[in-house]
């Protein structure tokens, strides 16, 4: 049969030819030219996960362990991957409100829709057993596991510092962190972080549709493996600090004890302090908020931030110039006599101490001869042409020893001081003034404010008999005998060496028969120099300084105690106890003891 | 009939290609099968009888017996019983609407032991030999309206009780034979009008039934005035307008009550009134992004992610597709479609060439089924048209379809051959 309709067989034919072909431009199309879809096959399928590495532990001089990591678990959120979910629910175990929740995500999509933002952090383990099974409930989050800080004592808060989140600031600034890390913010935490934290690393995980976790990505090819934060050995004591602490109780204060021949800071004691451990994990934001408020200023880290008068404690820098610029030697004798110092109508109190040379001026601490020598050393016009240049000289030998400088090793904010400069009082008194105008900073009063750091710092010039090492509080990185020398330089002050011997056989008299023999430690030989810092605002500041052995010292000892009176009835007798217990390694004076730690002053 | 020449009584030998591209095809798909099932730690194993893959080489196997049964036989019998398997496959599936069990909201499975079968995919085969009989014995009938109405009948019965099933998808195949139809003298201006319609469907559905019936309006206007003179063009083209616009108006009533909510919302993606990747069109997106991001090479074998970590649905069945353009990339997707391709236009070159006229019918059926499934089921995972739930043939996992496409496919061989 001829039939008419065998050229539609070639219509047909055509008509397909045409649909494969628009169904191959169009696989084309997705599959060539199209690139979009290898990337949302990505978004959807492997999830990047960042490996935290464990921070490194920081351990004290002898091996104790100062601060190590536990484990905790955060709740991960990306936006993109979010779809409809039982807010309720999640509400519900993990205790949020349902606005909380929905800013949580605004905030998590804003930054980034496509990378993990942090939407709880530290879930407690059941919460984190609990979503772990529920996950495929929750599209779009997933629990990542971090470390948190702890802190087996109590102690150094303030030098430890503490670990938080990122901010923006920190993001922009370092483009390691992704919103959601941890920073050190403070102390040793911030000043070594970059040794502390580690190397990141990656993984790729598979992600099926229901939100599970089903492997890796690539065999792990493609991942990087997270390298541990390395420890770190602290100068500090663990067992000093605590009993620097221990004693401090109830007072405000500082401490500050630094091993002369290294510069390491043996101990550094801030009161009132806080227990590290409130500053860690979900309970951080509350309970820094309280530290904030609270009126004692616990935050606040008076050895370094707290510019004090130094009191009779400064009188031994000023021996020292004295000695230096040859206004005085060992035989050079100045009269108490009088009630004191007197200009014009103003005295400058003393105990009538009669005639005495330098050693007996530091026992007796005698305002008298201080105020002469300062006033003396100001109005040296063979070496020095006017006023400015001998305040300028003898601020330059203040600063040689470590005054009106921060050290900037790897300690947090340390603070300058304040001691004027010669404009200053060109400016105040209107370019007439001289030695007596300022003479109270001859006796550690008046105008110059220093920190416990810069004076303990002092004492190890004195104990060093010419220099410092710039006081730091990490020995050793990675193990302890990889010894920390970025800070072993010698700083030599502008003083001869022979002069410290003189200031300290003063010293030793001041402990053996003179102002401060509350110091004195059966056994050992110990130099010292009392401190009545006067306040304005309130009962005077009680100072004492130490350095013991006296003949080969191992330990310097700046203690201030707010508003603790003479230095003699409670400086004194705490760094004396500090001595003991750190070169003895336990105490004999335990009524003493006792009665420090009981001590209140408000 | 025409005497048939003493060659022909000989076999000439089966047709070797299509038995190539067959071949080709099933592997294909059991390899992809058991790429989708696949899991890396060693735990698959091809004799897992739980596991689809597994149970797919059982359906090759006997497919295969079952190929080669209906080589041997004699190909009269084939002929001969159209009509009763006809009769036996319509029976199933009436059957299947009583006791049948519902898989993914199409009630069309039966299950006998462990195994369900879908009497559907041999409708379609049983449907193209009894139309084929009925068109060679109607030839001869003088009553030509009778003879149509007889055929769409024929196709009408089956759509009916697929329809109450739910399975559009598969009614839409029985479209196909619109394709044999065309060939066999189906007037050019009702195909005209068919794609006419169909356009109005669709561009009723995108906008709405307003610009539909503006769009008509104008051409009916313009039409009145290029036919202004003549009395009787004018009389036709009022005719048309009025039927369109009672058309478009029962596209609307039958969109919104003849529709469930889900298959509204599939059409409603496809024609794109609605986004949300998140929600109803996720699977689409899936699918789209599983073969996209193949590439031009794949991502290679077993390493496919999207279809692995399940984000495409049906990844061994209806969304197989999604497992070959993500792994084999636009290669492997070009060599499927150069497969298909190759096997209708060997299907219909053969049935051009064939003297008697069965044959020709019977493979023209076919091949318009094995068109809609592949331009249906592939249109569907690259975004073309609307999520419908038909196999890929040969390569979709399901022992009712291999074994109906296998019959299917043989007994044109078979055919082919006398």
């Amino acid at each position: 049969m001829a039939q008419d309709n065998s050229n539609r067989y070639y219509i047909i034919l055509g008509v397909l030819g045409i649909l494969l072909g628009i169904y191959t431009i169009r696989l084309f199309n997705l599959q060539v030219l199209d690139k979009s879809y290898q990337r949302k096959a990505n978004e959807n399928a492997i999830r990047e996960k960042t490996i935290h590495p464990a921070r490194g532990f920081i351990y004290d001089r002898n091996d104790s362990l100062l601060v190590y990591n536990d484990a905790a678990y955060d709740l991960m959120v990306v936006p993109n991957e979010l779809r409809d979910f039982d807010t309720l629910e999640l509400c519900r175990v993990l205790d949020m409100e349902i606005e909380e929740v929905r800013k949580k995500i605004e905030k998590a999509a804003k930054y980034s829709g496509s990378v993990p933002s942090l939407f709880k952090q530290q879930i407690s383990k059941e919460d984190y057993g609990y979503l772990q099974e529920k996950m495929s409930e929750f599209p779009g989050f997933f629990v990542q596991e971090r470390t948190l800080r702890t802190y087996p004592q109590p102690i150094a808060a303030h030098i430890l510092g503490y670990v938080s989140e990122v901010d923006e600031q920190d993001v922009e600034n370092d483009n390691y962190y992704k919103m959601g890390d941890y920073i050190g913010k403070s102390g040793i935490e911030k000043a070594y972080e970059s040794v502390l934290r580690g190397v990141k690393g990656k993984q790729k995980v598979l992600v099926d549709v229901h939100n599970r976790e089903v492997g890796p990505f690539n065999n792990g090819d493609d991942d990087v493996v997270a390298v541990p934060g390395i420890s770190i050995w602290s100068t500090l004591d663990m067992q000093l600090q605590r009993y620097g602490e221990e004693l401090m109780a109830g007072k405000r204060g500082a401490i500050v004890a630094i091993e002369p021949k290294t510069g390491e800071i043996l101990c550094l004691v801030s009161s009132p302090n806080y227990d590290p451990n409130l500053l860690v994990g979900t309970a951080r934001p509350k309970n820094y908020g309280k530290l904030v408020m609270d009126p004692q200023k616990p935050l606040f880290n008076r050895a370094l931030q707290a510019a004090y008068p130094p009191g009779s404690t400064f009188k031994l820098a000023n021996g020292l110039i004295a000695l230096q610029d040859n206004i005085i030697n060992t035989s050079t004798v100045y009269s108490c006599s009088g009630g004191g110092y007197h200009l014009g109508n103003h005295v400058v109190h003393c105990h009538n101490c009669g005639g005495l040379n330098i050693y007996s001026a530091i026992q007796r601490s005698c305002n008298t001869f201080f105020c002469r020598a300062y006033y003396n050393i100001l109005s040296n016009r063979k070496k020095y042409k006017n006023i400015d240049e001998a305040y300028t000289a003898w601020l330059n030998y203040m600063n040689s020893m470590g005054f009106l400088q921060v050290f900037n090793t790897d300690l947090p904010y340390e603070l300058k001081g304040r001691i004027p400069s010669a404009e200053y009082f060109d400016k105040k008194y209107n370019n007439s003034w001289n030695g007596n105008t300022v003479v109270s900073m001859g006796i550690g009063q008046g105008e110059a404010a220093v920190t416990p750091l810069q004076m303990a710092n002092m004492l190890a010039v004195i104990a060093n008999k010419g220099y410092y090492i710039r006081p730091h509080v990490v020995r050793a990185i990675g193990n302890r005998d990889s010894l920390n020398t970025q800070f072993n330089e010698k700083i030599y002050s502008k003083i001869e060496p022979r002069h410290f011997e003189t200031v300290l056989q003063g010293m030793k008299m001041v402990v053996t028969a003179g102002t401060g023999r509350g110091a004195q430690i059966p056994g050992i030989e110990v130099a010292g120099k009392t401190g009545t810092a006067q306040n304005p605002h309130g009962r005077d500041h009680s100072v004492f300084a130490l350095i013991a052995p006296a003949n080969n010292p191992k330990i310097v000892i700046f203690c201030l105690v707010e508003n603790g009176g003479f230095g003699a009835t409670v400086a004194c007798p705490i760094a004396s106890l500090m001595a003991e217990f750190y070169l003895n390694r336990k105490v004999e004076r335990t009524d003493l003891e006792q009665r420090m730690k009981e001590l209140i002053i408000k | 009939m025409p005497k048939l020449e003493p060659y022909n009584k000989m076999s000439k030998g089966f047709d070797v290609r299509l038995i190539v591209y067959y071949l080709a095809l099933v592997f294909i798909g059991w390899i992809t099968i058991y790429s989708t099932c696949y899991i890396p730690d060693g735990s698959t194993h091809i004799f897992d009888f739980s596991q689809p893959y597994s149970k797919q080489l059982l359906w090759i196997g006997t497919s295969i017996v079952l190929a080669t049964v209906i080589l041997l036989i004699d190909s009269g019998i084939i002929q001969h019983y159209a009509y009763f398997f006809y009769l036996f496959c319509l029976f199933l599936m009436i059957l299947v609407l009583f006791i049948g069990a519902e898989i993914n909201g199409a009630k069309s499975w039966i299950k006998i032991g462990g195994f369900s079968i879908q009497p559907t995919e041999f409708m379609k085969v049983a449907t193209a030999l009894a139309m084929a009989k009925f068109m060679q014995e109607g030839k001869t009938a003088t009553q030509r309206r009778y003879v149509w109405i007889a055929q769409f009948a024929l196709i009408a019965i089956p759509v009916l009780v697929v329809m109450l099933q739910h399975d559009a998808g598969s009614a839409l195949v029985f479209a196909s034979f619109i394709i044999l139809f065309y060939r066999e003298g189906l007037s050019a201006g009702f195909l005209l009008l068919c794609i006419i319609a169909a356009f109005l469907t669709i561009f009723t559905l995108m906008l709405n039934e307003t610009y539909s019936l503006a769009l008509l309006t104008l051409v009916f206007i313009i039409m009145m005035f290029i036919n202004r003179t003549q009395k009787k063009k004018t009389r036709r083209n009022i005719m048309i307008y009025v039927a369109s616009i009672v058309f478009v108006f029962s596209i609307n009533f039958l969109y919104e009550h003849g529709f469930e909510p889900h298959q509204k919302q599939r059409i409603d993606t496809i024609l794109g009134k609605t986004s949300d990747p998140l929600g109803a069109d996720f699977n689409l997106n899936q699918s789209k992004i599983a073969i996209g991001s193949g590439g031009f090479f794949g991502k290679g074998y077993l390493k496919g992610t999207q279809t692995k970590l399940k984000f495409v649905p049906e990844q061994s069945t209806d969304f197989i597709f999604c497992a070959i353009g993500e792994e084999w990339g636009f290669i492997g997707t070009l060599v499927v479609f150069g497969l298909y391709g190759a096997l209708i236009f060997r299907i219909l070159k053969l049935s051009e060439k064939q003297r008697n006229p069965f044959v020709r019918y019977y493979g023209y059926g076919i091949a318009g089924i094995f068109i809609a499934h592949f331009f249906i089921n592939i249109g569907m995972t690259i975004g073309i048209l609307p999520i419908i739930g038909i196999p890929l043939p040969f390569i979709s996992y399901g022992g009712s379809s291999l074994w109906a496409f296998t019959m299917m496919l043989f007994c044109f061989i078979k055919l082919n051959d006398n």
